[in-house]
Protein backbone atom coordinates (compact mmCIF):
# COMPACT_ATOMS: atom_id res chain seq x y z
CA UNK A 1 0.00 0.00 0.00
CA UNK A 2 2.62 2.32 1.29
CA UNK A 3 4.60 1.37 -1.85
CA UNK A 4 1.72 2.44 -4.22
CA UNK A 5 1.51 5.80 -2.40
CA UNK A 6 4.78 6.11 -2.90
CA UNK A 7 4.74 5.57 -6.44
CA UNK A 8 1.58 7.61 -7.19
CA UNK A 9 3.15 10.98 -5.34
CA UNK A 10 5.46 10.30 -7.34
CA UNK A 11 4.01 10.20 -11.07
CA UNK A 12 1.88 13.34 -9.91
CA UNK A 13 5.01 15.57 -8.81
CA UNK A 14 6.99 13.92 -11.90
CA UNK A 15 4.00 15.53 -14.09
CA UNK A 16 2.89 18.70 -12.17
CA UNK A 17 6.54 20.31 -12.24
CA UNK A 18 6.60 20.88 -15.82
CA UNK A 19 2.82 22.11 -16.17
CA UNK A 20 3.53 24.64 -13.37
CA UNK A 21 6.90 25.52 -14.83
CA UNK A 22 5.13 25.81 -17.90
CA UNK A 23 2.48 28.11 -16.67
CA UNK A 24 4.46 30.14 -14.47
CA UNK A 25 3.98 33.72 -15.05
CA UNK A 26 7.25 35.79 -15.34
CA UNK A 27 6.85 39.30 -17.32
CA UNK A 28 10.66 39.89 -16.60
CA UNK A 29 11.88 37.34 -18.42
CA UNK A 30 9.01 37.15 -21.00
CA UNK A 31 10.19 40.91 -21.49
CA UNK A 32 13.77 39.68 -22.21
CA UNK A 33 12.94 37.19 -24.61
CA UNK A 34 10.94 39.24 -26.35
CA UNK A 35 13.37 42.37 -26.92
CA UNK A 36 16.08 39.34 -27.65
CA UNK A 37 13.82 38.15 -30.63
CA UNK A 38 13.72 41.72 -32.21
CA UNK A 39 17.09 42.77 -31.68
CA UNK A 40 18.56 38.98 -33.16
CA UNK A 41 16.43 39.30 -36.38
CA UNK A 42 16.65 42.80 -37.31
CA UNK A 43 20.41 43.39 -36.36
CA UNK A 44 20.69 46.52 -38.10
CA UNK A 45 17.95 48.53 -36.58
CA UNK A 46 18.66 50.73 -33.57
CA UNK A 47 16.95 49.23 -30.55
CA UNK A 48 14.89 52.95 -30.19
CA UNK A 49 13.86 52.78 -34.16
CA UNK A 50 12.06 50.03 -33.74
CA UNK A 51 9.25 52.57 -32.30
CA UNK A 52 9.14 53.75 -35.90
CA UNK A 53 6.79 50.91 -36.95
CA UNK A 54 6.98 49.50 -40.68
CA UNK A 55 9.84 52.70 -40.99
CA UNK A 56 12.20 50.65 -39.25
CA UNK A 57 12.05 47.99 -41.37
CA UNK A 58 11.55 49.74 -45.19
CA UNK A 59 13.96 52.13 -46.84
CA UNK A 60 11.20 53.50 -49.16
CA UNK A 61 8.55 53.74 -46.71
CA UNK A 62 11.15 55.29 -44.28
CA UNK A 63 12.05 58.27 -47.31
CA UNK A 64 8.10 58.93 -47.53
CA UNK A 65 7.67 59.28 -43.54
CA UNK A 66 10.52 61.78 -43.60
CA UNK A 67 8.84 63.77 -46.43
CA UNK A 68 5.56 63.40 -44.17
CA UNK A 69 6.73 64.20 -40.62
CA UNK A 70 7.80 67.94 -42.74
CA UNK A 71 3.96 68.75 -42.56
CA UNK A 72 2.58 65.99 -39.71
CA UNK A 73 -0.75 64.89 -40.64
CA UNK A 74 -1.30 64.46 -36.82
CA UNK A 75 -0.52 68.07 -35.92
CA UNK A 76 -3.78 69.36 -35.69
CA UNK A 77 -5.23 66.68 -33.59
CA UNK A 78 -2.54 67.74 -31.36
CA UNK A 79 -3.54 71.11 -31.30
CA UNK A 80 -7.38 70.42 -30.95
CA UNK A 81 -6.55 67.89 -28.24
CA UNK A 82 -4.33 70.32 -26.44
CA UNK A 83 -8.03 72.85 -26.37
CA UNK A 84 -9.87 69.93 -25.36
CA UNK A 85 -7.99 69.30 -22.40
CA UNK A 86 -7.55 72.49 -21.20
CA UNK A 87 -11.39 72.99 -21.32
CA UNK A 88 -13.65 73.74 -18.23
CA UNK A 89 -15.87 70.85 -17.64
CA UNK A 90 -19.56 72.40 -16.50
CA UNK A 91 -18.08 72.29 -12.93
CA UNK A 92 -15.14 74.64 -13.75
CA UNK A 93 -12.23 71.39 -13.12
CA UNK A 94 -10.57 70.61 -16.49
CA UNK A 95 -9.46 67.27 -17.55
CA UNK A 96 -5.94 68.15 -16.40
CA UNK A 97 -7.11 67.52 -12.92
CA UNK A 98 -7.82 64.47 -12.44
CA UNK A 99 -4.14 63.23 -13.66
CA UNK A 100 -0.95 63.73 -11.74
CA UNK A 101 1.38 66.63 -13.03
CA UNK A 102 -1.74 67.98 -14.47
CA UNK A 103 -1.62 65.31 -17.39
CA UNK A 104 1.79 66.40 -18.88
CA UNK A 105 4.75 64.13 -19.55
CA UNK A 106 2.87 60.81 -18.06
CA UNK A 107 1.89 58.88 -21.02
CA UNK A 108 4.60 56.56 -20.60
CA UNK A 109 2.80 55.47 -17.72
CA UNK A 110 -0.44 54.24 -19.23
CA UNK A 111 -1.61 51.97 -18.57
CA UNK A 112 -1.46 50.89 -15.17
CA UNK A 113 -2.84 48.59 -12.44
CA UNK A 114 -4.97 49.70 -9.79
CA UNK A 115 -4.78 47.66 -7.15
CA UNK A 116 -7.69 49.40 -6.01
CA UNK A 117 -10.36 48.21 -8.50
CA UNK A 118 -8.47 45.06 -9.32
CA UNK A 119 -8.08 46.39 -13.44
CA UNK A 120 -6.16 47.54 -16.13
CA UNK A 121 -6.47 51.51 -16.47
CA UNK A 122 -5.43 52.95 -19.90
CA UNK A 123 -5.10 56.12 -21.02
CA UNK A 124 -8.02 56.15 -22.94
CA UNK A 125 -9.88 54.60 -20.07
CA UNK A 126 -8.49 57.22 -17.67
CA UNK A 127 -9.96 60.08 -19.84
CA UNK A 128 -13.66 59.04 -19.96
CA UNK A 129 -13.42 58.20 -16.00
CA UNK A 130 -12.26 61.65 -15.94
CA UNK A 131 -15.13 63.23 -17.60
CA UNK A 132 -17.56 61.15 -16.12
CA UNK A 133 -16.56 62.06 -12.45
CA UNK A 134 -17.00 65.51 -13.14
CA UNK A 135 -20.86 64.90 -15.08
CA UNK A 136 -19.31 65.42 -18.65
CA UNK A 137 -20.39 62.81 -21.29
CA UNK A 138 -17.89 60.08 -22.31
CA UNK A 139 -16.19 60.01 -25.50
CA UNK A 140 -16.12 56.99 -28.20
CA UNK A 141 -13.06 55.21 -27.38
CA UNK A 142 -12.89 55.06 -31.75
CA UNK A 143 -13.54 58.61 -31.63
CA UNK A 144 -11.39 61.90 -33.29
CA UNK A 145 -11.73 63.62 -29.74
CA UNK A 146 -10.18 60.65 -27.73
CA UNK A 147 -8.00 60.14 -30.84
CA UNK A 148 -6.79 64.33 -30.01
CA UNK A 149 -6.55 64.34 -26.33
CA UNK A 150 -4.20 60.71 -26.16
CA UNK A 151 -2.04 62.25 -29.01
CA UNK A 152 -2.00 65.62 -27.20
CA UNK A 153 -0.52 64.01 -24.14
CA UNK A 154 1.55 61.56 -25.80
CA UNK A 155 3.15 65.09 -27.38
CA UNK A 156 4.03 65.82 -24.17
CA UNK A 157 5.62 62.69 -23.43
CA UNK A 158 7.74 62.36 -26.68
CA UNK A 159 11.33 60.97 -25.76
CA UNK A 160 10.06 59.66 -22.53
CA UNK A 161 10.98 55.85 -22.31
CA UNK A 162 7.40 53.84 -21.20
CA UNK A 163 7.86 52.87 -17.50
CA UNK A 164 4.82 50.27 -17.15
CA UNK A 165 4.67 48.61 -13.58
CA UNK A 166 3.52 45.24 -12.85
CA UNK A 167 3.14 45.32 -9.51
CA UNK A 168 3.18 41.86 -7.04
CA UNK A 169 0.01 41.33 -7.18
CA UNK A 170 -1.53 37.79 -8.17
CA UNK A 171 -4.71 39.95 -10.13
CA UNK A 172 -1.78 42.07 -12.03
CA UNK A 173 0.35 39.25 -13.29
CA UNK A 174 -3.31 37.59 -13.75
CA UNK A 175 -3.80 40.37 -15.99
CA UNK A 176 -0.84 40.74 -17.77
CA UNK A 177 -0.88 36.45 -18.20
CA UNK A 178 -4.89 37.18 -19.84
CA UNK A 179 -3.24 39.90 -22.35
CA UNK A 180 -0.20 37.58 -23.11
CA UNK A 181 -2.63 35.03 -24.34
CA UNK A 182 -4.98 37.00 -25.99
CA UNK A 183 -1.80 38.36 -27.80
CA UNK A 184 -0.87 35.03 -29.00
CA UNK A 185 -3.88 33.44 -29.75
CA UNK A 186 -5.68 32.95 -33.14
CA UNK A 187 -9.40 34.34 -33.82
CA UNK A 188 -11.12 35.12 -36.65
CA UNK A 189 -12.45 33.57 -39.98
CA UNK A 190 -8.49 33.99 -41.20
CA UNK A 191 -7.17 32.45 -38.10
CA UNK A 192 -4.79 34.95 -37.51
CA UNK A 193 -3.28 36.28 -33.95
CA UNK A 194 -2.14 39.60 -33.56
CA UNK A 195 1.23 37.67 -33.10
CA UNK A 196 1.32 36.40 -36.69
CA UNK A 197 1.69 39.18 -38.00
CA UNK A 198 3.93 41.47 -35.11
CA UNK A 199 5.99 39.02 -34.48
CA UNK A 200 6.04 36.07 -37.06
CA UNK A 201 6.01 38.58 -40.00
CA UNK A 202 7.16 42.03 -39.71
CA UNK A 203 9.14 44.07 -42.11
CA UNK A 204 6.53 41.46 -44.12
CA UNK A 205 3.68 42.83 -46.60
CA UNK A 206 0.56 42.37 -46.36
CA UNK A 207 -0.89 43.59 -50.00
CA UNK A 208 1.00 47.02 -50.20
CA UNK A 209 1.20 47.43 -46.10
CA UNK A 210 4.49 46.58 -44.29
CA UNK A 211 3.44 44.89 -41.23
CA UNK A 212 5.13 46.85 -37.79
CA UNK A 213 7.07 44.72 -35.27
CA UNK A 214 5.47 44.34 -32.33
CA UNK A 215 8.66 45.85 -30.28
CA UNK A 216 7.54 49.37 -29.46
CA UNK A 217 3.59 49.07 -31.28
CA UNK A 218 2.42 51.08 -28.86
CA UNK A 219 4.90 53.57 -28.42
CA UNK A 220 4.05 55.47 -31.45
CA UNK A 221 -0.01 55.80 -30.79
CA UNK A 222 -1.97 57.64 -31.57
CA UNK A 223 -1.53 57.40 -35.25
CA UNK A 224 -3.30 59.18 -38.40
CA UNK A 225 -3.46 56.94 -40.84
CA UNK A 226 -3.23 57.36 -44.02
CA UNK A 227 -6.03 55.05 -45.16
CA UNK A 228 -8.08 56.04 -43.11
CA UNK A 229 -7.56 59.85 -43.36
CA UNK A 230 -8.18 60.48 -39.98
CA UNK A 231 -6.75 60.05 -36.38
CA UNK A 232 -6.69 56.09 -34.80
CA UNK A 233 -6.83 55.80 -31.35
CA UNK A 234 -5.45 52.08 -29.69
CA UNK A 235 -8.78 50.73 -29.11
CA UNK A 236 -9.20 51.54 -33.25
CA UNK A 237 -6.29 50.24 -33.75
CA UNK A 238 -7.26 46.66 -31.97
CA UNK A 239 -10.80 46.89 -33.34
CA UNK A 240 -9.41 47.47 -36.90
CA UNK A 241 -7.41 44.00 -36.52
CA UNK A 242 -9.96 41.96 -35.38
CA UNK A 243 -12.42 42.82 -38.43
CA UNK A 244 -9.49 42.89 -40.57
CA UNK A 245 -8.79 39.14 -39.86
CA UNK A 246 -12.45 38.41 -39.71
CA UNK A 247 -13.17 38.38 -35.95
CA UNK A 248 -15.73 40.81 -34.67
CA UNK A 249 -14.09 43.23 -32.34
CA UNK A 250 -14.80 43.83 -28.98
CA UNK A 251 -16.82 46.65 -27.35
CA UNK A 252 -14.40 49.42 -27.02
CA UNK A 253 -11.78 49.06 -23.53
CA UNK A 254 -13.18 45.74 -23.14
CA UNK A 255 -11.30 44.18 -20.20
CA UNK A 256 -9.09 41.93 -22.84
CA UNK A 257 -8.05 45.03 -25.15
CA UNK A 258 -6.80 46.59 -21.85
CA UNK A 259 -4.93 43.62 -20.78
CA UNK A 260 -3.22 43.22 -24.07
CA UNK A 261 -2.24 46.65 -24.29
CA UNK A 262 -0.90 46.26 -20.62
CA UNK A 263 1.13 43.87 -21.73
CA UNK A 264 2.14 45.09 -25.21
CA UNK A 265 3.12 48.28 -23.22
CA UNK A 266 5.12 46.36 -20.93
CA UNK A 267 6.95 44.87 -23.84
CA UNK A 268 7.51 48.25 -24.93
CA UNK A 269 9.17 49.34 -21.73
CA UNK A 270 12.38 51.08 -21.94
CA UNK A 271 11.87 52.42 -25.82
CA UNK A 272 10.59 56.19 -26.14
CA UNK A 273 7.03 57.44 -26.68
CA UNK A 274 6.91 58.94 -30.21
CA UNK A 275 3.40 59.33 -30.17
CA UNK A 276 1.47 60.60 -32.34
CA UNK A 277 2.99 59.35 -35.40
CA UNK A 278 1.58 59.12 -38.93
CA UNK A 279 1.18 55.54 -40.65
CA UNK A 280 0.33 54.53 -44.10
CA UNK B 1 -52.79 4.58 -76.21
CA UNK B 2 -52.47 8.25 -75.87
CA UNK B 3 -55.07 8.10 -72.71
CA UNK B 4 -52.48 6.02 -71.21
CA UNK B 5 -49.72 8.01 -72.01
CA UNK B 6 -51.35 11.21 -71.15
CA UNK B 7 -52.32 9.47 -67.75
CA UNK B 8 -48.58 8.11 -67.23
CA UNK B 9 -47.56 11.79 -67.95
CA UNK B 10 -49.81 13.22 -64.86
CA UNK B 11 -48.34 10.60 -62.67
CA UNK B 12 -44.89 11.71 -62.98
CA UNK B 13 -45.28 15.00 -62.95
CA UNK B 14 -47.79 14.74 -59.73
CA UNK B 15 -45.24 12.79 -57.86
CA UNK B 16 -42.34 14.82 -59.01
CA UNK B 17 -44.24 18.36 -57.41
CA UNK B 18 -45.47 16.73 -54.62
CA UNK B 19 -41.20 15.38 -53.89
CA UNK B 20 -40.61 19.27 -55.08
CA UNK B 21 -43.16 20.38 -52.45
CA UNK B 22 -42.04 18.11 -49.35
CA UNK B 23 -38.16 19.07 -50.06
CA UNK B 24 -38.70 23.33 -49.78
CA UNK B 25 -37.96 24.46 -46.74
CA UNK B 26 -41.06 26.18 -44.67
CA UNK B 27 -40.85 29.32 -42.18
CA UNK B 28 -40.59 26.89 -38.97
CA UNK B 29 -37.53 25.43 -41.21
CA UNK B 30 -35.86 28.14 -41.02
CA UNK B 31 -36.61 29.26 -37.70
CA UNK B 32 -35.50 26.30 -36.43
CA UNK B 33 -32.38 26.44 -38.57
CA UNK B 34 -32.00 30.42 -37.01
CA UNK B 35 -32.41 29.00 -33.73
CA UNK B 36 -29.74 26.31 -33.81
CA UNK B 37 -27.18 28.90 -35.45
CA UNK B 38 -27.92 31.32 -32.96
CA UNK B 39 -26.95 29.25 -30.49
CA UNK B 40 -24.03 28.44 -31.79
CA UNK B 41 -23.20 32.56 -32.24
CA UNK B 42 -24.07 33.14 -28.40
CA UNK B 43 -21.64 30.59 -27.61
CA UNK B 44 -19.04 31.76 -30.16
CA UNK B 45 -19.69 35.47 -28.22
CA UNK B 46 -19.29 34.07 -24.29
CA UNK B 47 -15.96 33.26 -26.01
CA UNK B 48 -15.47 36.67 -27.34
CA UNK B 49 -14.62 35.04 -30.76
CA UNK B 50 -17.45 35.27 -32.97
CA UNK B 51 -16.60 35.60 -36.72
CA UNK B 52 -17.96 38.11 -39.06
CA UNK B 53 -18.83 36.05 -41.29
CA UNK B 54 -21.59 34.28 -39.10
CA UNK B 55 -22.89 37.77 -38.72
CA UNK B 56 -23.09 38.22 -42.30
CA UNK B 57 -24.64 34.84 -43.15
CA UNK B 58 -27.27 35.56 -40.47
CA UNK B 59 -28.33 38.47 -41.91
CA UNK B 60 -28.48 36.81 -45.16
CA UNK B 61 -30.88 34.47 -43.62
CA UNK B 62 -33.21 36.65 -42.38
CA UNK B 63 -32.96 39.04 -45.65
CA UNK B 64 -34.16 35.94 -47.14
CA UNK B 65 -36.53 35.24 -44.97
CA UNK B 66 -37.76 37.89 -45.26
CA UNK B 67 -38.35 37.79 -49.04
CA UNK B 68 -40.46 34.32 -48.64
CA UNK B 69 -37.37 32.61 -49.95
CA UNK B 70 -37.21 29.78 -47.16
CA UNK B 71 -34.80 27.60 -49.48
CA UNK B 72 -31.67 30.46 -49.11
CA UNK B 73 -32.66 31.29 -45.86
CA UNK B 74 -32.29 27.72 -44.44
CA UNK B 75 -28.93 27.65 -46.13
CA UNK B 76 -27.62 30.82 -45.11
CA UNK B 77 -28.76 29.83 -41.30
CA UNK B 78 -26.92 26.07 -41.90
CA UNK B 79 -23.89 28.37 -42.94
CA UNK B 80 -23.85 30.78 -39.89
CA UNK B 81 -24.47 27.36 -37.94
CA UNK B 82 -21.24 25.80 -38.96
CA UNK B 83 -19.38 29.17 -38.88
CA UNK B 84 -19.95 29.71 -34.92
CA UNK B 85 -19.03 26.39 -34.61
CA UNK B 86 -16.00 26.50 -36.42
CA UNK B 87 -15.21 29.66 -34.68
CA UNK B 88 -15.97 27.47 -31.17
CA UNK B 89 -13.60 24.78 -31.89
CA UNK B 90 -10.83 27.42 -32.86
CA UNK B 91 -10.98 29.50 -29.36
CA UNK B 92 -10.79 25.61 -27.74
CA UNK B 93 -8.10 24.92 -29.63
CA UNK B 94 -6.40 27.68 -29.16
CA UNK B 95 -7.34 27.67 -24.75
CA UNK B 96 -3.99 25.44 -25.00
CA UNK B 97 -2.34 25.80 -28.57
CA UNK B 98 -1.39 29.79 -28.14
CA UNK B 99 1.14 29.07 -25.49
CA UNK B 100 3.53 27.19 -28.47
CA UNK B 101 3.41 30.66 -30.16
CA UNK B 102 5.07 32.63 -27.05
CA UNK B 103 8.68 33.85 -27.94
CA UNK B 104 10.58 32.22 -25.73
Amino acid sequence: MLRQIFVAAVFVLGTAQPLLADNAVDPNADFKAFREYFTKRFPKVPLNDFVNGPYSMDEGLRNQWKSIEEFPPYEFAVEHGKERFAKPFKNGKTLGDCFPNKGIGIRQNYPYFDTKSGEVITLELALNQCLEANGEKPLDYSSQDMAALTAYMAFTSRGKPFDIKIPNDPRALAAYRSGEQYFYTRRGQLNFSCASCHVQNPGGHIRTEVLAPALGILNAMPIYRSTWENMGTITRRFRTCNSQVRGVPLPGQDVLYRNVEYYLSYMGNGLPISGPSARP
Amino acid sequence: MRTRTLIRLSVILSVVGLTTAALAASADDFKAALAKAEAANKQAGALKNQWTTTKDELKAAQKAAASGNFDEAVKHANQAEALAKASIAQSKAEETAWTAAIVR
